[in-house]
């Protein structure tokens, strides 16, 4: 059984009261691969995964390891016999030191039971090393950089002697630059024979790092692939069980009146940047993380107060200082942190819906319940949002329906010129092709949209014009025709000297 | 199928939960005391939980934002004294209570400018002012009861109108009020929204600040009249009044299942889960108890409450 692969599950089952979360998958992992897990949200990777790190028991079916069959009895069990899992949030105690991290709960001690410092930060540092990774394993977690801080968790995960490393979504956090040091680190990890299983919405990176890639879809297994036998499009039509003609809509745009204009806008990490928008104009704005972008929506939106710097909008000079100024001002703004700035989780799906509108819903002292119901329904129905109802609370939707909820919060406030940030980050790609539709749609009843995203192809598949940001200058200036992925990445990376940006 | 029951029957368990208990109280209460049953008993009840429950009214609003006020009880001395020291001097009922109003809503306003504009934690900020709210009313009274004189004041205590206790109006007219402004006004959604995620909240153009300051002037100006209402049925203000009511008051809107994170809770379970603490002291002064030992017994039901309060919501979590 499971002869040349370390990993081999057989038709594995896992119910929970009700639903059958996976419905007899299979997955081979081979040594020294880098293996991808596709699937729409809800199609059971996430469940697999703690499966496969013994957070979580099966219902029924098989798990080989080295031919041998195996059952975990907790995450511990498993990391035991080399299998160890990387979450999208870290667990590191952020006032201790890289070293300390890495070996926490086991730390080396001498004959006297004092923690042996020496050796600790040796061995440490040389795991770091042998990832190709410069910085000082002295240095206290809580002052490394996001990327940092995940490639201490895959040390850490060496220091147990991983055969398997599980990887959920890694990139989310990160900006181009530092998934290349990521990828660089995997290819480390491939040398050395280690295993990886990746999981990501980002397909052109799936396609840029792993070997093979298997597709799941609501619980059941649907195909092993080679990279190299497959393609984007056949991924997706897996995926989603369809054909996924386009992705982004076609757009039409012809450029009409400035709508409005940020001048000079300095604050924290950002540095006299001064934009125009035009009405009905898609204008995307890029860069690495930390290169200012995601601080400029918020300084617009007056979610960060400004040093200095203007707005205009439609010719007049505007007070947008704070987000309630903003969005009477018809500035609205969807945040890239839709669990923590986007909704109130614990509250309704209505409640959510109509928070930026109380104002106009009140009649005399009250809310008038019956008219924030018909708007909440008509926005529901606008951008198609799959609840039950509207009393359910946002917390227990999906992304993507999530989403949609911050979107109807914003548009509901009359905005008519909308900051998205990340509008699609972990959403999968059924509900993304939905949300580039409604932001196409809003363009044509005249909203304008200012976007800020990393995913480079979304925005070169969306934008009519893009704006790239380094250390918080804006450094080149293109328009849809003269998008091309490289130019952008080379603005973005410092490798090209900066260019006249003006409009 | 089955499941989907389950689910249900918990969803139901976790809103009527504070009548749950409730009605068990009263089922042990009865069978422990023939007299708790008696009309008189029953308004006799709902009398001793008047100050607490107006309290516990605007603590809703506080621990909805995810704030505590611990100077109610000294909001309340103060409030009183005062009151009381007007009606003295002018003897004029009207001037009195809009005094009280007027300490306690300046109190809560000096409470809530710390909290909000200052960003002083509310433990500490509503620590200091229970503190030196006690202060100013030792000094005012020098340690001795200030006595209360006129009828009409009295009867705000003391009286009833068709029957119906004064007190047992103010505090069904309060709970109300203070339901109609969590549930049908922006500034009640702007409470939840801020308990619920302050960032959010901001972000989605709700004065942030004003909420949250205007939760403890709220809870405040219901103190002063809670004031009104004990001076007045006790016939005097003391220099002792109101302490520890603080902790009636949470305690009413823990049992009520308001959580203390914020975001989630209604008034009417608050002012039952004062209903539910005035029963057990009810209940163990007519089997004539150590009146020390109530507080053990109250101490005990909140632990329980909030325990099973846990498994419920533990369960509700399972069931989806």
């Amino acid at each position: 059984m499971g002869e040349g692969y370390v990993l081999k599950l057989e038709n594995i089952v896992k119910t929970f009261p009700g639903v059958r979360a996976l419905d007899g998958v299979h997955l081979e992992i081979r040594e020294g691969e880098v293996h991808a897990l596709c699937g729409e949200n809800g199609a059971g990777k996430s469940t697999l995964m703690k499966i496969i790190a013994g957070a979580q028991p099966y219902t029924s079916g098989a798990m080989y390891l080295n031919g041998k069959e195996v059952v975990f009895h907790s995450a511990k069990d498993a990391k035991r016999h080399g299998i160890a899992m990387i979450y999208q949030e870290f667990n590191m105690i952020p006032e201790l030191t890289v070293a300390e991290n890495m070996y926490l709960g086991r730390l080396p001690v001498n004959r006297a039971g004092k923690v042996d410092w020496k050796r600790l930060n040796q061995e440490a540092q040389e795991h770091l090393e042998r990832l190709g990774l410069s910085f000082s394993a002295r240095a206290k977690v809580k002052s490394l950089s996001v990327a940092e801080a995940q490639m201490t968790e895959i040390a850490k995960c060496l220091t147990i002697g991983a055969k398997i490393i599980i990887m959920d979504e890694p990139t989310a956090a990160l900006a181009e630059e530092e998934i290349r040091i990521l990828f660089q680190t995997i290819g480390e990890l491939k040398k050395k024979g280690i295993s990886v299983i990746y999981i990501s919405h980002r397909m052109d990176e799936i396609f840029q790092i792993s070997d093979r890639l298997t597709v799941f879809r609501d619980g059941k297994f649907v195909a092993t692939k080679e990279i190299g036998q497959t393609d984007y499009e056949d991924v997706v039509s897996m995926m989603v069980g369809r054909k996924v003609s386009n992705l982004y809509p076609t757009r039409d745009y012809v450029p009409k009146e400035v709508v409005f204009e940020a001048r000079n806008i300095n604050g924290p990490g950002v540095h006299g940047v001064s934009l125009k928008l035009h009405k009905g104009e898609i204008l995307g704005i890029t860069g690495l993380l930390g290169a200012g972008a995601i601080e400029l929506s918020k300084l617009i939106y007056g979610a960060i107060p400004m040093e200095s710097g203007e707005i205009y909008i439609n010719g007049d000079k505007k007070d947008c200082t704070s987000p309630k100024k903003a969005l009477k001002e018809g500035i609205g703004f969807v945040s890239d942190d839709r669990k923590q700035e986007g909704l109130v989780l614990i509250r309704s799906i209505r409640e959510n819906i109509s928070m930026s509108s109380l104002k106009k819903l009140t009649r005399g002292f009250s809310l008038n319940k019956k008219l924030e119901v018909k708007c909440v329904q008509e926005q529901v129905k606008a951008l198609n949002i799959k609840i039950s109802s509207d009393q359910q609370l946002t917390g227990k939707l999906s992304g993507g329906n999530q989403q949609k909820v911050v979107f109807a919060k914003v548009l509901e406030a009359d905005s008519d010129i909308l900051i998205l940030a990340e509008p699609t980050r972990g959403v999968d790609v059924g509900a993304k092709a939905e949300i580039y539709s409604i932001i196409n749609k809003l363009t044509e009843c005249g909203k304008s949209i200012l976007m800020i995203s990393t995913d480079l192809p979304e925005l070169i598949g969306i934008s009519d014009r893009i704006l790239v940001m380094r250390e918080g200058q804006l450094v080149l200036n293109v328009s849809k025709q003269e998008i091309n992925q490289e130019k952008i990445l080379a603005h973005a990376s410092g490798g090209v000297n900066k260019h006249e940006s003006g409009n | 199928m089955n499941q989907e029951i389950k689910k249900r029957l918990v969803n139901q368990v976790n809103i009527y939960r504070s009548l749950l208990i409730l009605v068990v109280i009263c089922i042990f209460a009865s069978l422990l005391s023939e007299s708790f049953l008696s009309v008189s008993n029953l308004f006799n009840v709902f009398k001793q939980v008047t100050v607490a429950g107006i309290i516990a009214c605007g603590m809703t609003f506080v621990i909805l934002t995810g704030g505590i006020d611990l100077s109610v009880g000294s909001i309340l001395g103060l409030s009183g004294v005062v009151a009381s020291g007007v009606l003295a001097s002018t003897g004029n009922t009207a001037l009195a209570v809009v005094t009280a109003m007027a300490i306690g809503i300046a109190c809560g306003a000096v409470n809530g400018f710390f909290i909000s504009q200052c960003g002083i934690p509310p433990f500490i900020a509503t620590l200091g002012m229970m503190t030196l709210l006690r202060g100013c009313v030792l000094i005012y009274t020098k340690g001795s009861p200030i006595p209360v004189k006129v009828d009409s004041y009295k009867f705000i205590g003391k009286g009833s109108v068709l029957g119906v206790p004064v007190p047992v109006i103010i505090l069904i007219l309060l709970f109300l009020l203070a339901h109609y402004v969590l549930t049908q006004t922006s500034f009640g959604r702007s409470i939840y929204a801020f308990g619920g995620n302050r960032e959010v909240a901001r972000l989605s153009g709700i004065s942030v600040k004003r909420t949250e300051w205007m939760a403890y002037v709220m809870n405040g100006f219901l103190s002063g009249i809670a004031a009104v209402v004990l001076t007045a049925r006790l016939s005097s203000a003391q220099s002792t009044s109101g302490q520890g009511i603080e902790m009636d008051a949470i305690a009413a809107v823990i049992l009520g299942g308001t959580s203390l994170s914020g975001g989630t809770g209604f008034v009417l379970p608050t002012v039952i889960g004062a209903m539910i603490m005035g029963i057990i002291d009810n209940i163990l002064t007519l089997m004539n108890v150590n009146p020390h030992a109530t507080n053990i017994v109250k101490g005990a039901v909140v632990l329980i409450a909030v325990l099973v309060d846990k498994k419920v919501k533990d369960l509700s979590a399972k069931a989806g």
